[in-house]
């Protein structure tokens, strides 16, 4: 839609500013990684020393664990969100049935409503329950939220793809998982990586969700916390924090990537 | 058509109901063997519903559909020798023009050499050698067409059901596809289902034409018994245009109120005064408007208050002078040309 | 053409269990509803339910046990003066973060769908899409850097010759503090900050809705620029801003880690839920102020489903 006429300057100004405000305090983070300074935020950066990326690396064994739990709970919840969401997603498309529209609804209320909310309803519930905190419910908690990502984003590429496709599959003789398989599949992969990928990189970096759900275990996110409660190497949690937004951001790229024709992604529901 | 011929696909009083719309509204009509039989009316006739039953996208809901003798109920679409040329086509967006082709192919176990050899004849067949590597997006209106039915004929279905396939190309395009799918169809000798809704695609491409209209068969027939003898007038308006006079009129003219239609074209015009002729009927009326139209010329002509339009070809260079409107004239057809209406 | 087979024959379980789904619909509805609706339907609604049971116990003064007994106890407890000024806060504080998230993402959402270069619109697409995806708590500690005492506004301010203003702002009472990251303020940045990228692409995407001939007719009809965003722009776009505020609101109501980072140490909804249900053992006064927000977002999300927010989500 952009048009011939002219931007006023206060428009392309609030722009610029409004970016700019999204942006900077990132570049902070980067800039306090390498700072010699370890006891205050004092500014401007008295001495610069990459000494501490060495020091996370080798120096700090609590970080390893962190890290490899919440790689392992992202990719289970994942792959969970990814079954869930586009079953859902493919009812929804395929089906006229009572309370359809309830289900967008139900799907998006775990993000819709605050972390808190769903942490403490299910941490009373596991306690109800019996269940003892474990990997497996911080996996259920990550899941919960993570459904709605997958689910928007393949409805978007179902609603996008032609219907008749699969009438034209069976038509040649491809009964239902043939179909599946050759055709349905095939055109919605592209928005499955998509969804996964952010549904990744949103498990990854969840943290209230988890302080409920999770029991003794630590991941990054519940680790840097830690940090930032009881800082004992500031530099170092600037470290882990630029390797945070480095390991979401390539997801979150190759999604917008993958449907950079279509929009998908559109932030649509989260 | 003669009563020895096999019948593909059977009707035998077929109803479907979407919600309080009868889609098909007692059904029973026969497609033989080799027939390029065409479903013509208007959008909402009931055509399409007809074709979705043959593919087994729906089931009716009383009566039995037979595919060569076979009750064809509760068989899934994939179980049935009837191939689909979809109106948008629908070819698979990630798969090649090849890859479309052979799908069928594919999905019944052909050994891939096979598959190779005949899709190459079928994208021959229309014309489209050397375009197998290409994605459909590569591919112009009229490419994709031919993919579509390409795809649907390498399986040398016993019927092969087509939905509006030339409804997205324009007028030129339209006319050369209506030549070459009539021949392509004579060639390959499969049972052609067209349905369409537009009337001169109906009238030069098929065997027989059945009218639909609100869920209903109104006729079925070959071209020249549907355009020259209408049964109904909804017939007589849709195929073509067609003069109908009822009432009054019919009375005058023929002693009977029984309406009749009239092609625009079997009428003709005398000075007033000349001797109508013994297989003729004559009425005076008045000259209200002439449209030069290249080839021939169209009058409005009313008579006792009714418009009539008769079409005369400009056989000789005349052109159309001003100084006949207004003037009255003899308005005569020979008594043969005439359809009674029921 | 050869004499055709009226069905094409096939075998195998595979086939068999396509048949069956093909001739019941339910069933293939079913099997593809169920489990999504299983782990939502009971798992997460179930839990919320069992949430909302728990406030209707309530905790016993002398022994500190809770009472597994219906009661209305612990809401009687949750309308007293302390407990309603943290709400109070927190709607006041949601309804700012909302307002100022607004002001900040129509101008960018408007520049995205009116003004910018396709090129331009998806760099500013990723731009947005990113802070909204990711790093939650880094985006947060960033700002812990930038507000400190000693930290990158101060410095700033000082260059600039502007402490004074600073200084001004943070003598405010209530609002002030000893520091930016230790007042109202530097919470109310922090929130705004956090939030905004959730507010500009419902904007975009109500904007986007906006057909162009409308805005032409509108200038057809002689409408001055401004006159058509007033007319028919900005009204058309409420439904976006709407769906906006949904997550602005909902998601400023129920956070207990901003303000536990950056802010005096007045309580928000979230830290008393979370100190209630973890040090003070109190689950069902947990419970009773998660009620809070479901309540207000629940009477929003009616609201806004009238106004047809839902489209713009």
């Amino acid at each position: 839609m952009s048009s011939g006429k002219s931007t006023p300057w206060a428009l392309r100004l609030a722009t610029f500013a409004g970016m700019l405000f999204l942006h900077l305090p990132l570049l902070f983070i980067l800039l306090y990684a390498f700072s010699a300074e370890d006891k205050s935020f004092v500014f401007p950066i008295p001495e610069f020393t990459a000494k501490w990326f060495s020091v996370a690396w080798n120096d700090r064994p609590d970080i390893w664990p962190a890290l490899a739990l919440s790689v392992k709970v992202a990719l289970i919840a994942t792959l969970i969100a990814l079954v869930l969401g586009s079953l859902a997603a493919a009812a929804v498309w395929r089906s006229k049935f009572f309370g359809r529209d309830s289900i967008s609804l139900l799907l998006i209320l775990p993000i819709a409503l605050p972390g808190i909310i769903t942490g403490i309803a299910l941490r009373s519930a596991f306690n109800l329950a019996e269940i003892s905190f474990s990997f497996w419910t911080i996996v259920v908690g990550h899941a919960t939220f993570c459904v709605v990502v997958v689910y928007n984003n393949v409805l978007a590429r179902f609603r996008r793809t032609a219907g008749n496709l699969i009438e034209a599959s069976m038509d040649l003789g491809a009964n239902g998982l043939q179909t599946l398989r050759h055709i349905v599949l095939p055109n919605i992969a592209t928005a499955l990586l998509a969804g996964g990928m952010l549904a990744f990189a949103l498990s990854f970096d969840e943290v209230v969700v988890t302080t409920f759900t999770a029991g003794q275990q630590e991941t990054l996110p519940i680790w840097m916390l830690g940090e930032l409660m009881r800082p004992r190497q500031r530099p170092v949690t600037n470290v882990v924090a630029v390797f945070v937004i480095a390991i979401t951001f390539i997801p979150i790229m190759l999604a917008f990537w993958l449907t950079r024709d279509t929009q998908d992604v559109a932030g649509s529901g989260k | 058509m003669s009563e020895t011929r096999s019948i593909a696909v059977k009707f035998e009083n077929v109803s479907r109901v979407f919600g309080a719309t009868r889609a098909a509204d007692n059904l029973a009509f026969e497609v033989y063997d080799g027939e390029f039989f065409s479903m013509l009316g208007p959008s909402g006739s009931g055509k399409t519903t007809c074709l979705r039953l043959i593919a087994g996208f729906e089931q009716p809901d009383i009566g039995h559909i037979l595919v060569h003798g076979k009750n064809v109920e509760g068989v899934p679409p994939y179980e049935r020798d009837v191939n689909t040329v979809f109106q948008d086509y629908a070819l698979f967006p990630h798969m090649t023009v090849a890859g479309n082709v052979e799908y069928g192919l594919m999905i019944r176990k052909v050994p891939q050499q096979e598959r190779r050899r005949r899709a190459g004849e079928a994208l021959e067949m229309v014309k489209l050698s050397g375009m197998g590597e290409r994605k459909p997006s590569q591919l112009s209106g009229g490419q994709r067409q031919r993919v579509a039915l390409a795809r649907a004929l390498v399986n040398r279905p016993a019927v092969l059901l087509l939905d509006e396939p030339l409804g997205a190309l324009d007028l030129k395009l339209r006319e050369a596809m209506q030549v070459e799918l009539k021949s392509l169809q004579r060639q390959v000798g499969i049972t052609f289902i067209y349905v369409t809704h537009d009337q001169t695609e109906a009238l030069s491409m098929s065997d027989r034409i059945a009218v639909f209209n609100h869920g209903r068969i109104e006729q079925i027939g070959t071209p020249a018994e549907i355009y020259e003898h209408p049964a109904t007038a909804f017939v007589a308006g849709f195929v073509g245009v067609s003069n109908v006079v009822s009432g009054a009129l019919a009375q005058r003219l023929t002693s009977s109120s029984q309406a009749f239609s009239i092609r625009p074209e079997k009428i003709s015009l005398f000075d007033l005064g000349t001797p109508v002729p013994a297989d003729m009927l004559g009425i005076e009326g008045q000259i209200e408007s002439a449209t030069y139209l290249g080839a021939n010329t169209r009058f409005v002509v009313t008579v006792e208050g009714k418009q009539i339009a008769v079409i005369k070809q400009n056989a000789s260079n005349v052109g159309t002078p001003d100084t006949i409107l207004g003037k009255s004239v003899l308005v005569a057809w020979n008594l043969t040309s005439m359809q009674k209406l029921s | 053409m050869q004499t055709a087979a009226i069905t094409r024959e096939s075998h195998g379980v595979a086939h068999a269990i396509a048949n069956a789904l093909y001739r019941n619909p339910r069933l293939l509805l079913a099997l593809l509803l169920g489990p999504p609706l299983i782990w939502l339907g009971i798992v997460y609604l179930g839990s919320l339910f069992a949430l909302l049971a728990q406030s209707f116990f309530h905790l016993d003064d002398f022994s500190g046990v809770v009472i597994h007994e219906f009661s209305l106890k612990t809401y009687a407890h949750l309308f007293t003066g302390a407990n309603m000024a943290i709400v109070l806060r927190t709607v006041a504080m949601a309804a700012a973060v909302t307002f100022a998230c607004i002001a900040i993402a129509y101008p960018i959402a408007y520049y995205m769908v009116r003004h910018a270069s396709s090129k331009m619109k998806a760099l500013l697409f990723l731009g947005v899409m990113l802070p909204l995806w990711s790093s939650y708590l880094v985006r947060v500690y960033a700002w812990k850097l930038i507000l400190a005492k000693e930290g990158v506004i101060t410095w700033f301010a000082e260059r600039l010759h502007l402490t004074w203003l600073l200084d001004g702002l943070l003598a405010i009472p209530t609002i002030g503090g000893p520091s930016l990251s230790t007042s109202y303020i530097g919470t109310f940045i922090v929130f705004v900050y956090i939030w905004v990228p959730y507010m500009i692409l419902p904007i975009v995407a109500a904007l986007e809705r906006v057909p162009k001939s409308l805005i032409e007719a509108s200038a057809d009809l002689g409408s001055r620029p401004r006159d058509t965003f007033r007319n028919v722009i900005l009204p058309l776009s409420v439904p976006g801003m709407v769906a906006g505020s949904i997550f602005t609101f909902s998601l400023t109501l129920g956070d207990y880690i901003i303000p536990n980072i950056v802010g005096n140490s007045r309580p928000f909804i979230g830290m008393a839920v979370l100190a209630q249900q973890g040090t003070a053992g109190n689950i069902p006064l947990a419970a009773a102020f998660t009620m809070w927000p479901i309540v207000i977002m629940g009477v929003y999300l009616i609201v806004a489903k009238r106004k047809g927010a839902f489209e713009a989500l």
